[in-house]
């Protein structure tokens, strides 16, 4: 097991009777990159803040890189990198002096911010654009400039508060690249998102929160597996005789099989079974026209997780 | 190994490092900011113009005075040329201006940019985001009251012809140090608006809501209730004594009126005492001769207290009150 740069236990955070964060246990290990999922005012946010120290939790251990955030914030805040969410920079500055001014908060000696300031603006390739006023850049320009700023202090670990949030879907790709970028690094990253399938596309581990409380955690085929029941779907299509929907029944790893069309069917594994599919179509005699497999997606994970959770909590009513 | 655990757990309780870390980083960039922004460059321009004026008018009027009077100089501050009032009676309501439009959008400015959760989530504490904000403010304000007094000191050379004395460069200067803790209190104020309003229009509003109650109303306010409080019975003439005592001490809490008596009393060395006095204290005195510095110091001294107070004190609540607040937008 690698090193874990990141725990909270028991982690409670309440306004008045409101509690925001119910007793959080969470994990993080280095050089994974864990989405935080969950719809607004699940208290994602709230969370991040309690793990920056920005915010004292109500109960509950916090431990960032073997400190402390409620007594230790200083050398917390000094080694982790945190991307608000709908970043700002003081619109009258530079990204330069914008830059400048987070490295004389981080006490870097002017020589060592400068040589600083312009690696992390040529790594995010803003360069040419440093000596413009913030006021003129554009949403995702801004965001870079946030990654460059948290890149200026060379954290261990990043959290991020929903970062591709309001960014076209060309600057959110380039953003998740990014993402892949440092995680190359060796970075640990703690994103929030409920944007699904971006988190889907760069998470190594996901937890998704509800009212509160982490209410399922894992890998994305994991999740599947326990909320979907079957972790894959298989679309095929093939021309054969009528039993051929029994026969895929059979097949050691298949939890349902639909009869879609007249040559088409839906399967739902819970492995990769695409060679074993196949084979039965040739045994049973048919063509094999089209197979598929589709990948489960976080959304569909999230919407049944919420269909489930919503009827169960109208029958417990 | 019971004291070494004692001793393990009493250094968990206190939070590391020093809360002014960062301390200049944020007073060097919020002073280059206070400095070249535009609302700044208005208000001082107004401010020189006004001593400008009001030094030049003064300077005809005192072309004709006594040559003899010893306090040539300092009546630059105060001599008022009809219709204009003196440059010191416009300090008095041009500084808490300058100040709270230096204050009003400290803290809520970095919430609409949303630049705060981002600054705090450097290794700094938020003690020194805002104790930096408002030393920022306090030099800014120091340095052109400053540059207005070396201004009016140069115009008074020119336009007089003689040097100001050591003891008038004294009295000057402690005039700037009184008008200093004058603007800081209504920094302050400002200050604590923009903590507690997210809007910057309704602090700057409420800031200066309280400057024209201050300017305008206090007075009045406190005639009615001195005359309510302690009204004069027929007969007992202590009452009417006791009626003036508590509308001074009631016309006291506004910062204005301290600034303005303590004002006259340190520019004018022949001003004796700051409250009421009665003929029969007077007796022995000669009428018109000047204090000593530490005299007129003495007389001032409860008076600049007092204002250095009122700014600690809305300071404080200020501190008080921006620890407390969640930073999330």
């Amino acid at each position: 097991m690698t090193e874990v740069v990141l725990e909270s236990r028991d982690l409670t955070k309440r306004y008045g009777s409101f509690v925001a964060v119910d007793k959080l246990d969470l994990s993080i290990s280095q050089g994974e990159i864990f989405g935080l999922l969950g719809p607004n005012g699940a208290g994602k946010t709230t969370t991040i803040l309690m793990l920056l120290g920005l915010t004292e939790p109500t109960a509950g251990a916090i431990r960032v890189l073997g400190f402390d955030p409620v007594r230790q914030p200083l050398s917390v805040k000094a080694r982790v990198g945190y991307l608000p969410d709908q970043v700002g920079f003081y619109d009258g500055l530079t990204a330069w002096e914008n830059l400048a001014y987070i490295a004389k908060l981080n006490g870097l000696p002017r020589a060592e911010a400068n040589s600083r300031i312009s690696t992390v603006l040529a790594q995010l390739g803003l360069s040419d654009v440093a000596d413009r006023r913030v006021a003129t850049y554009s949403r995702g320009m801004r965001q870079r400039l946030g990654v460059a700023e948290v890149l200026l202090k060379q954290p261990q670990l990043i959290i991020m508060d929903e970062p591709t949030l309001g960014l076209d879907p060309e600057a959110a790709a380039e953003f998740l690249e990014i993402i892949r970028d440092l995680k190359k690094d060796g970075i640990t990253i703690l994103l929030s998102s409920h944007l699904l399938h971006q988190v889907q596309a760069v998470c190594d581990r996901v937890g998704l929160f509800y009212r509160g409380k982490m209410v399922l955690e894992g890998t994305v085929s994991d999740l599947a597996q326990r909320v979907l029941g079957g972790a894959y779907r298989i679309h095929l299509e093939a021309d054969s005789g009528q039993a051929l929907a029994e026969m895929l029944g059979r097949l050691n790893g298949v939890v349902d099989v639909q009869h879609l069309d007249a040559n088409k069917y839906k399967l739902e594994t819970r492995q990769d079974l695409r060679a074993e599919v196949a084979r039965a179509v040739i045994e049973a005699g048919g063509r094999l026209l089209s197979l598929n497999i589709e990948l489960p997606s976080l959304e569909e994970i999230y919407r049944r997780y919420f269909q489930q959770e919503v009827s169960h909590g109208a029958t417990a009513a | 190994m019971a004291p070494q655990q004692l001793k393990l757990t009493k250094q968990m309780q206190a939070r590391e490092g020093s809360p002014w870390t960062g301390l200049w980083a944020v007073v060097a960039k919020e002073m280059a900011d206070y400095l070249t922004s535009v609302r700044m460059l208005i208000l001082e321009l107004l401010i020189v113009l006004t001593a400008a004026g009001t030094v030049y008018a003064a300077l005809q009027n005192l072309k004709e005075a006594n040559p003899d009077d010893r306090f040539l100089f300092l009546q630059l501050f105060t001599t008022a040329q009809e219709p204009l009032p003196a440059f010191a009676g416009f300090l008095g309501f041009l500084v808490p201006l300058l100040a709270i439009a230096l204050g009003f959008d400290a803290i809520n400015g970095e919430f609409n940019q949303r630049t705060l959760s981002r600054v705090l989530a450097q290794p700094i504490y938020r003690d020194a985001l805002l104790f930096g904000k408002f030393l920022a403010g306090l030099f800014t304000l120091a340095l052109a009251l400053t540059a207005i007094w070396l201004l009016i000191m140069g115009l008074g050379i020119l336009g007089l012809g003689v040097p100001p004395s050591g003891e008038e460069v004294a009295r000057s200067l402690w005039f700037l140090v009184l008008t200093l803790f004058y603007g800081g209190i209504w920094l302050a104020l400002a200050m604590v608006f923009s903590v507690l309003f997210r809007q910057p229009a309704t602090a700057a509003l409420a800031s200066i809501a309280i400057w024209l109650f201050f300017i305008a109303f206090w007075g009045i306010i406190a005639d009615l209730l001195a005359q309510t409080l302690q009204p004069i019975e027929a007969g007992f003439p202590q009452s009417i004594l006791a009626q003036a005592e508590l509308e001074l001490a009631l016309a006291r809490l506004s910062p204005n009126t301290l600034y303005i008596q303590a004002m006259l009393a340190i520019l004018n060395p022949a001003v004796r005492t700051l409250g009421l006095i009665l003929p029969i204290q007077l007796e022995g005195a000669v009428l018109g001769a000047p204090l000593p510095l530490s005299q007129s110091l003495l007389l001032i001294w409860p008076n600049l207290t007092g204002l250095i107070a009122g700014t600690l004190l809305l300071f404080a609540l200020g501190y008080v009150l921006f620890q407390r607040q969640e930073i999330r937008a």
